[in-house]
């Protein structure tokens, strides 16, 4: 009985700190991009400007929640929740710190894959549900550049799988007491964050949002909450991709003298201010570049990872 | 490949120049003296009203924002019975102060007259007019030229002589 209460406030927790960090990192995201173009970005609510945070989700709750007569209501309504559930489910699997996870099942990162990809149906059904030419082409888009790069996203996790010997994330994190996967697994660690952007739909990646050629894509008919809900799910899937990549390739909360959890939140948010800063600094490529560069480079280099990776550890390790 | 981590680089350095934002309540910008912000109306060194009725800030102005009607004192002396500027439909182009021909109305450097309701932003004569001279402190008209109003008297002006005696025999 103990432990299905202890399970619940794990649940909680983990959503309360998500729901707060994403709603956060709207104020994050303005004051870091401020910082790079020499700007101060909201300062004025409260110390230092968190009481924007506040401001910013009374407004969004005050306004209208239009839904279009034109748009196919039911699906336009399921359309945003998915996105938020499927990148919140998916950090079920993640190791705050040793035992602290609200589930270290042993196909974990399996699900992480899964769930990731689930949130491909938000986009689609959302543009699809607006029927509206925008919102059509950019959630097309959406599920092209999704779909390709879910390919070597699994590719180059492989590697880290090979070396530890587990789908387990506590494992993943155990295996690189000597040595963070992110010294051998250099290539994965490059070939995974690529896949990252594109994943969430960060900036260089933000095809499917394009805002000067196609309104704002999938969510140009979504207003009030429904619409803070994709920017939301959007938070928490940078959230969840960092805190992946701290997990699989940077020692998740191995560190010296501050606590496990301190150095798991030190290393995700240093990730979330590289996703930043890459917004703050590349251009959009063109959707054919996009479309290039994930299946003429990055497929190839994950594969090529991958095989390097097996030979070696079956020619230093004999197979096991 | 490297551009772009080099383009990474130079936008990350760039957290450590100098900030461009000016915090603006506590911080402001130098305004020059003769920046062109709020109008008012100025009196002369005697503290009366500078401004004669003359239209002609009226007439200049391209949006039409000045109404005013002339008066007279007993003395003869003229000025406006009201004289209202809409700052709603002002664009500040210092056309009524070039106009003047007495300095009397003058735009000054102040530029925050933000208000919640649009009836506020039409100024009368009494939120127009200042104690003081403005930019052009030693000029008065009536002391330089025009009818006796009572400010003084005949050929006692700056520019005038004393009237000829048109009756006396001396030269």
């Amino acid at each position: 009985m103990s432990e299905v209460i202890g399970h619940l406030v794990m649940i909680v927790g983990l959503l309360a700190a998500l729901l707060t960090v994403a709603s956060m990192l709207i104020w994050g995201e303005r004051r870091l991009l401020a910082l790079f173009q020499d700007r101060y970005g909201p300062n004025r609510v409260g110390p230092l400007g968190l009481g924007q945070v506040v401001a910013d989700i009374v407004k969004i709750l005050s306004k209208e929640d239009w839904i279009p007569p034109f748009a196919d209501r039911a699906v336009f309504e399921i359309a945003p929740a998915v996105i938020l559930i499927a990148t919140m489910t998916a950090f079920a699997v993640v190791p705050f710190a040793p035992g602290l996870a609200v589930a270290d099942i042993n196909v974990g990162l399996l699900f992480f894959l899964a769930m990731s990809s689930m949130s491909v149906y938000s986009v689609a059904l959302a543009g699809w549900s607006s029927n509206n030419k925008y919102a059509l082409l950019g959630s097309m888009r959406a599920i092209g550049q999704m779909v390709s790069y879910e390919v070597f996203m699994g590719m180059s996790l492989m590697g880290v799988v090979i070396q530890a010997g587990s789908f387990r994330l506590g494992d993943i994190v155990a295996a690189q007491e000597h040595l963070w996967f992110c010294v051998p697994q250099c290539l994965g660690l490059a070939v995974f964050f690529i896949a990252g952007l594109a994943e969430t739909r960060r900036i260089p990646y933000d095809l499917p949002e394009a805002e000067n050629e196609l309104v704002a894509g999938y969510h140009t008919e979504y207003s009030g909450m429904k619409f803070a809900s994709f920017f939301l799910g959007e938070y928490v899937g940078v959230t969840l991709i960092s805190s992946l990549v701290v997990t699989l390739f940077l020692g998740g909360w191995m560190g010296p003298l501050l606590p496990p959890v301190a150095w798991f939140l030190l290393k995700t948010f240093a990730l979330v201010a590289l996703f930043i800063l890459i917004r703050g600094s590349l251009p959009r490529p063109r959707y054919d570049q996009l479309m290039s560069l994930g299946w003429k480079i990055m497929l190839p280099l994950s594969l090529a990872n991958l095989l390097a990776t097996g030979a070696i550890v079956l020619a230093t390790e004999g197979g096991r | 490949m490297f551009t772009t981590i080099r383009t990474l680089w130079r936008v990350f350095l760039h957290a450590f120049r100098r900030r461009v934002t000016i915090q603006y309540p506590q911080q402001r910008r130098y305004l020059p003296p003769r920046w062109r912000g709020r109008i008012i109306l100025s009196r002369d060194k005697c503290g009366g009203e500078r401004c004669v009725a003359c239209y002609l800030c009226a007439a200049a102005c391209p949006v039409d924002c000045i109404a005013l009607q002339a008066t007279q004192d007993a003395q003869g002396r003229r000025y406006p019975k009201f004289f209202r500027i809409n700052f709603s439909r002002c664009i500040f182009c210092g056309y009524c102060e070039e106009a003047c021909p007495t300095y009397a109305i003058q735009l000054t450097p102040d530029y925050e007259m933000s208000e919640y309701h649009r009836p506020g932003m039409v100024y009368e004569k009494e939120d127009l007019l200042i104690d003081g001279q403005g930019k052009y402190k030693d000029y008065d008209f009536y002391q330089e030229a025009g009818v006796a109003v009572g400010v003084k008297d005949k050929g006692q002006g700056g520019n005038e002589r004393p009237p000829v005696d048109v009756k006396g025999l001396m030269p």
